[in-house]
């Protein structure tokens, strides 16, 4: 750990997040930007972008291979299709030598195929993930901005609402509104847009459900932002309330945000495949992971390789988005020096016996 | 103070009556709790739909039925009246009958993980901390993502398949092969070489040694069939016991404290005579004696301390009582696996032990032993489970915890005045530490009781999970609300023990009343 400097406490005495930032600022990251220093923190990380590449392959692999949105895919068959049995049914893919064959996957009892199935179970788990992480980000940040920058009766009303959402635990809260996304009424207004995009309609009620944690994160950090010199600097220059939120607050509460943005979608992975498996999110003749994983755990036994890939598809998104998130946590957090051990107890070293000069440890 | 706690529990009052309305509503609207009759085939069709009609009332409109039902959920706040009425589920059972039912099968369930998962993630989270970017640093640290990424019931179809199918298979014949020892032996031996830390030299010695004994410990238990007739016997208490003495000790008070140690040992001794003169007493044993003797072991350990005495009198109760309280448990452990093979060939488990789903096996008689080794062989796959998918979080944050704690003045000012490493750690971080986690731990239990619903699904264990899913599924709001106001307040009130012990642990902390 490197010593504080005097110069390193003065600074904390006026704002700790400041004083980290400026430490961190002059170690190679001087003369670049917020966005500059995050970035390059970021692609530093090795955890996150092996996070970033292993979720990127997933992405491509699932929305080309089947197709989405109308446009088809390169692979042969689709979720639905029944093909007669090669093999028995069991995957035709093999390491070595390096080959692909007819059904990758292997194929289930009837002889669909399952890499097509496990394919459009992705689609469907990182479709309602990014809803659940855009629609709770959304209104999470909304939330809290506007109770952490009003405080008064916004604030009151607001928080309230979130401590109502909050004491249900968020599992049976989703299984609720999952239950309910999966209604098809006769001549509901749903019920046309539902039969298609049945998932899409279960990613935003879940979003709808998730955003109290955020909001509450979101409200801390303009508690404490709005008291800061800069914002009073700028109502004193005149500036609206919008652009003291949109300019001056927002861009420094980003970073929790993201993080925490990014956390609530690897949870959400695991929520909507849970909610699938439980029989409360997607339903067949639709197809998600966690429903292809309750459909053959009981044919583990005799077909284990079914049971296998949707479940290592499932760790695999969820594991990266955690990296990713990991990765941006400590991009994001100023105080956070993440740094290489031996270095540090050089550093150590080299402090204690000479003057304190600026220690701040090398590498980002 | 006490303005506070009112302020709060008001708060909390109205906030619950919200979130039930909430939940009732929505309850009410997630479907049709008419559907299955309507697709029926039954003559009598029509007079089965009246009938659940008048059950659940359904001609009432809901935002009026939500209000009938908390007419019937207020009669629970008047004390001892015995009217406490949530109303009926769709085959007509009371709900506080069901209820208390389903709150024993959960708290069974998720007590012994939740305790056994805030054990070791708070002990892992502490070695990582201390071992910061260390081999044994990044494995923990990538093995707690990837626990944290599982999805629970795909574990628990793992753990059905080897852990009980396989096992029992192995049990029927339980031979290790020599190859498969030396495998384990070798696995086992790599891991601790690279937990231990410090030099390549000690790495080896202490890796190879581990690798020997588990090898051996293997080979003996295959020829001896140990996983059939298991058993320590005194000699192994004995052995086992002094091991568990000098480790408390080093914990607890340091081994230059050799009253403290003299006092463990002692208890020891005291144990292993003790694990001859209770045997009896064993044979006849119930919850509570058990309870009883746990709690008279630890008096007997306090007492050997504070006669010890020592310049640091409290350190050798504190280690001595610790001891007694361990060794007392492996007599209980030596009890169980005495009665296994008992159980083992029971009529009704038929040498299948490790049960995949329930909570008990239907209709098992015996005695104290075989009916709590019957709970254990079906808790055993669900704690597991749970413990995996728990871990992470625990380990994770005492990790930072421990982290920023280790970077504070007082623990520079603690070595600097010459302390040892150990009561640096024992005494000024790790106490520190624990006040954070303290009050996740208070979360986390207040969130136990609705936590478990996958895990009661997968292992079928009808508990509070499994009432709210079956009237979920069936659009019958009554179980869902008993349910949720259970877990809404235990939620609540252990969120409220929270802040307060954040303010009692952290005198920086002060509620604003």
């Amino acid at each position: 750990m490197s010593q504080p400097t005097q110069e390193d406490e003065l600074l904390a005495q006026q704002a700790l997040s400041e004083a980290a930032a400026t430490q961190a600022g002059s170690e190679v990251t001087s003369g670049l930007s917020q966005g500059q220093i995050v970035r390059k923190r970021f692609f530093g990380h090795t955890g996150a972008l092996i996070g970033l590449a292993v979720f990127a392959l997933i992405f491509l692999l699932a929305f080309t291979s089947v197709g989405a949105f109308g446009i088809p895919g390169w692979w042969k068959y689709n979720h639905v299709d029944v093909s007669p049995l090669v093999n028995d049914g069991a995957p035709t893919s093999s390491l070595w030598p390096i080959a692909w064959g007819e059904h990758p996957f292997g194929q289930d009892r009837i002889g669909r195929d399952l890499f097509a199935m496990t394919m459009r179970g992705a689609q469907q788990s990182i479709t309602v993930m990014v809803l659940i992480g855009a629609i709770a980000g959304a209104i999470g940040a909304i939330v809290g901005g506007l109770a952490g920058y009003f405080r008064g009766w916004v604030e009151a009303v607001l928080m309230r609402l979130t401590d109502v959402i909050i004491i249900i635990p968020l599992l049976l809260l989703a299984a609720v509104v999952g239950q309910i996304a999966n209604r098809r009424d006769e001549g509901s207004w749903l019920n046309g847009f539902a039969a298609n995009n049945g998932v899409v309609i279960l990613g935003v009620f879940l979003g709808f459900v998730s955003w109290v944690g955020l909001a509450r994160l979101v409200r801390g950090e303009f508690l404490t932002l709005r008291e800061r010199e800069f914002v009073d600097a700028a109502r004193i220059s005149g500036a609206s309330n919008a652009r003291i939120i949109f300019k001056h607050i927002l861009p420094n509460a980003v970073g929790v945000l993201i993080v925490n943005v990014t956390l609530t979608m690897s949870a959400a992975i695991l929520l909507e495949t849970a909610l699938s498996y439980l029989g409360l999110g997607v339903k067949a003749p639709d197809t998600s992971l966690g429903l292809l994983v309750a459909q053959n755990q009981e044919a583990f036994a005799t077909r284990p390789w079914l049971f296998w890939f949707p479940g290592l598809f499932i760790i695999l998104i969820c594991l990266s988005i955690n990296f990713i998130g990991d990765g941006l946590r400590d991009a994001f957090d100023p105080r956070q020096k993440k740094f290489k051990a031996k270095t540090a107890v050089e550093t150590t070293r080299h402090s204690s016996t000479t003057a304190p000069v600026a220690d701040a440890p090398k590498g980002s | 103070m006490v303005t506070y706690i009112v302020r709060r529990l008001v708060t909390a009052a109205l906030i619950l009556l919200g979130a039930s309305f909430l939940v009732y509503l929505l309850t009410a609207l997630s479907g049709d709790p008419l559907e299955e009759l309507r697709t029926s085939s039954a003559p009598n069709r029509q007079a089965l739909m009246d009938a659940r009609i008048n059950l659940l009332d359904l001609d009432t409109p809901a935002p009026l039925r939500y209000f009938k039902w908390l007419g019937g959920a207020a009669q629970c706040l008047v004390p001892f009246s015995n009217a406490c009425n949530l109303g009926k589920n769709i085959s007509g059972q009371p709900i506080t009958e069901a209820l208390g039912f389903a709150l024993v099968q959960t708290l069974t369930l998720v007590t012994g993980a939740t305790i056994l998962a805030i054990l070791i993630g708070i002990s892992l989270g502490i070695v990582t901390a201390l071992r910061q970017y260390s081999a044994l640093d990044y494995g923990v640290t990538f093995m707690a993502f990837l626990f944290f990424s599982l999805p629970i019931f795909w574990v628990a179809v793992l753990l059905k398949e080897f852990g009980a199918i396989g096992f029992n298979d192995f049990l029927r014949n339980p031979e290790i092969p020599p190859v498969v020892a030396l495998g384990i032996g070798a696995v086992l031996g790599i891991i601790t070489a690279v937990a231990v830390g410090g030099e390549t030299k000690r790495r080896l010695i202490v890796g190879g040694s581990v690798f020997a004994a588990v090898s051996l410990i293997l080979f003996y238990f295959s020829l001896t069939q140990w996983f059939r007739n298991p058993g320590l016997g005194p000699v192994i208490i004995a052995i086992m016991g002094a091991g568990i003495a000098v480790g408390v000790t080093i914990l607890v008070s340091g081994l230059k404290n050799r009253k403290a140690l003299q006092s463990s040992l002692i208890v020891v001794g005291i144990g292993v005579i003790a694990y001859f003169a209770v045997q009896p007493l064993l044979n006849e044993a119930t919850g509570l004696m058990i309870f009883l003797l746990a709690i008279a072991a630890i008096l007997i350990g306090v007492a050997v301390g504070y006669f010890m005495g020592g310049y640091d009198r409290g350190q050798s109760m504190r280690a001595a009582g610790l001891t007694a309280f361990l060794v007392g448990a492996l007599v209980v452990v030596d009890r169980f696996m005495q009665a296994w093979p008992e159980y083992f060939n029971n009529s009704r488990v038929r040498g299948r032990p490790i049960a995949t789903i329930g909570a008990g096996t239907p209709n098992i008689q015996g005695d104290f032993w075989i009916m709590s080794t019957d709970t254990l062989t079906h808790l055993v796959l669900p704690t597991i489970a749970l413990i995996l998918v728990s871990l992470a979080s625990y380990t994770r944050f005492t990790r930072s915890s421990m982290l920023e704690i280790m970077n504070m003045d007082y623990i520079r000012t603690a070595r600097a005045k010459g302390l040892s490493e150990r009561s640096v750690i024992m005494g000024h971080a790790f106490r520190n530490a624990l006040i954070p986690i303290a009050t996740i731990v208070a979360f986390d239990i207040g969130a136990l009781i609705g936590g478990a619903v996958i895990t009661e699904t997968v292992f079928s264990v009808r508990g509070m999970g499994f009432l709210f899913i079956d009237g979920l599924l069936h659009t019958d709001p009554n179980p869902v609300m008993g349910v949720f106001l259970c877990v809404a307040i235990t939620a609540m009130v252990f969120n409220l023990i929270a802040d307060l012990a954040y303010s009692a642990l952290d005198p920086r902390v002060r509620i604003k009343a």
